[in-house]
């Protein structure tokens, strides 16, 4: 250790996240991991360390910390107004903070989540070689809360960049995420497809890492009900027969025994952690990786 | 088998029943293909997660046909580990699972010591196994008002399925008995029991 993060507030919820622990669904684990991937991954590189060492997910803002030595930081995902000693402080760009010096993060006007580097990284210990709190599965380190000290680690793989990232902050408006439809579409009306990509979704207030609950329009079943238990991606939208859609996120189960209608394109689910409570959603249908493969075999 | 698009980053492989799927799951860990980031298992398929910076879905879709021919040869009878679970018959629906099955409470640990149960898939939570048997004597609903917290190790039945809880959680199956062994220790190597493929006899404790 070579220093630690005191937590002074840690706003509504602030978690350690990393690339999570991939690998290890079927003994039921998670993957769990940033909620948008892309934005701690581009904290950790603005900073210098590798993509996946351990960095804060703030969740709406509200977190206040302060460090015991100097070090560089960066803020990314979520545009939450940041201070430090009450200055303002910018986002996607490396900077300082110094002994004492209290950096707190006001409520983002758009997006959920924003993400924190440290250099070095948050070094809390590893569960399945990951540093990620799975709300889920009940893995990796609890929330933070007032008074908690986080070391920081020696994790840096390069020296940090000067410049400011190129990247846009997720923005407020009716967010478009690409579905594959599938798999198991053909358990719905095709009027209910069409609703899926036609007509407007808005994320519940219920939503959280696990996944977003959606609001939106009834889609009819077709078929047979049954569906044996099947594995779950983050992505997917699944509908219980009754109750609102979920898509899940990072900490979704790995298994469940409703059928998913479409799955959202990998790199969307990162646009997808950043909906925030009654924002709209569309869903627009692309073509899958093994499309004019179905019934093979 | 049938390939089912799963996103950009997964599929989902269709087959005839369990033993396929853990063949295939078990062939997957023998010999590794490029790309594959996690593999579920689960009653009749199993879900391949995959890198699509490291391998396309075609491909992917063409080597597990390739692959499917020469896991079936492992079947249900190949060699999987195999454990044993020391078990205290004295669940608070032990009396209720012997009224629905017609075994009585005694009925119902003879049937449950007397099985082969084999590790399905897991889900719910790290470590939690969903364990079929070789008949269906024992099939109960789940109870109609979930418990808010069942405690770690309790033993339980579910549909087809037994399953022992890994930690204290809310629950709904009906539970028969309680163990002592860990399913789940996230420090040991590896931290699940119970993991696909493995076979199961349940004993009653002493």
């Amino acid at each position: 250790m070579i220093g630690s993060i005191e937590v002074l507030a840690p706003g509504p919820l602030t978690t350690v996240q990393d690339l999570g622990r991939p690998g290890h669904a079927d003994w039921g684990v998670s993957p769990s991991g940033a909620a948008d991937r892309g934005a701690a991954r581009l904290a950790n590189r603005l900073v210098g360390n590798p993509e996946d060492a351990g960095c804060l997910e703030i969740t709406l803002g509200g977190l206040r910390l302060r460090v015991d030595r100097a070090v560089e930081v960066a803020i990314t995902g979520a545009a939450a107004p940041a201070t430090l000693d009450g200055q303002p402080v910018g986002h996607d760009a490396p900077f300082r903070i110094g002994p004492g010096q209290v950096l707190a993060f006001g409520t983002p006007s758009s997006g959920l989540r924003t993400y924190l580097a440290v250099r070095g990284g948050v070094d809390v210990p590893t569960v399945l070689g990951s540093r990620a709190t799975d709300v889920l599965g009940g893995l990796g380190p609890a929330a933070l809360r007032g008074g908690d000290r986080l070391p920081i680690g020696n994790l840096v793989d390069h020296q940090p960049p000067v410049e400011q990232a190129p990247v846009r902050p997720p923005t407020g408006g009716t967010a478009e995420l690409r579905v594959v439809i599938g798999p198991r579409d053909d358990r719905f009306t095709i009027p209910a497809l069409d609703r899926l990509l036609h007509e407007p979704w808005a994320a519940r207030s219920d939503s959280n890492r696990v996944g977003v609950r959606l609001d939106g329009p009834a889609l009819q079943r077709a078929g047979p009900d049954e569906l044996p238990t099947e594995g779950l991606v983050r992505g997917a939208i699944q509908v219980p027969p009754s109750g609102p859609p979920t898509l899940f996120l990072a900490d979704h189960p790995v298994t469940g025994g409703y059928p998913v209608i479409a799955v959202v394109l990998d790199a969307d689910a990162d646009h997808a952690a950043q909906v925030r409570p009654g924002q709209q959603v569309r869903f627009r249908s692309v073509a899958g990786p093994v499309a004019g493969d179905r019934g093979a075999g | 088998m049938r390939f089912l698009p799963c996103g950009d980053a997964a599929l989902l492989v269709e087959l005839d029943d369990l033993d396929a799927v853990l063949g295939l799951h078990a062939g997957l860990q023998d010999r590794s293909l490029p790309g594959i980031v996690d593999l579920v298992p689960a009653t009749r398929t199993l879900l391949v997660r995959f890198d699509p910076s490291l391998v396309s879905g075609r491909t992917l879709v063409r080597e597990l046909g390739v692959l499917v021919g020469t896991a079936t040869a492992r079947t249900a009878t190949s060699a999987s580990e195999s454990v044993e679970i020391a078990v205290t018959y004295d669940g608070q629906d032990l009396a209720e699972v012997g009224a629905l099955t017609g075994l009585g409470p005694r009925g119902v640990v003879a049937a449950h010591t007397a099985q082969r149960w084999r590790v399905a898939f897991a889900g719910f939570a790290p470590g939690f196994a969903y364990l079929v048997g070789e008949d269906d004597r024992l099939q109960v609903p789940r109870r109609a008002q979930p418990r808010s917290t069942v405690p770690a190790g309790a033993v339980g039945l579910a549909d087809t399925f037994s399953g022992v809880y890994p930690r204290s959680s809310p629950g709904g199956w009906q539970l028969i008995g309680r163990t002592r062994a860990a399913v789940w220790d996230a420090d040991r190597d590896p931290p699940a029991l119970l993991r696909p493929g493995t076979w199961v006899r349940f004993v009653e404790a002493g």
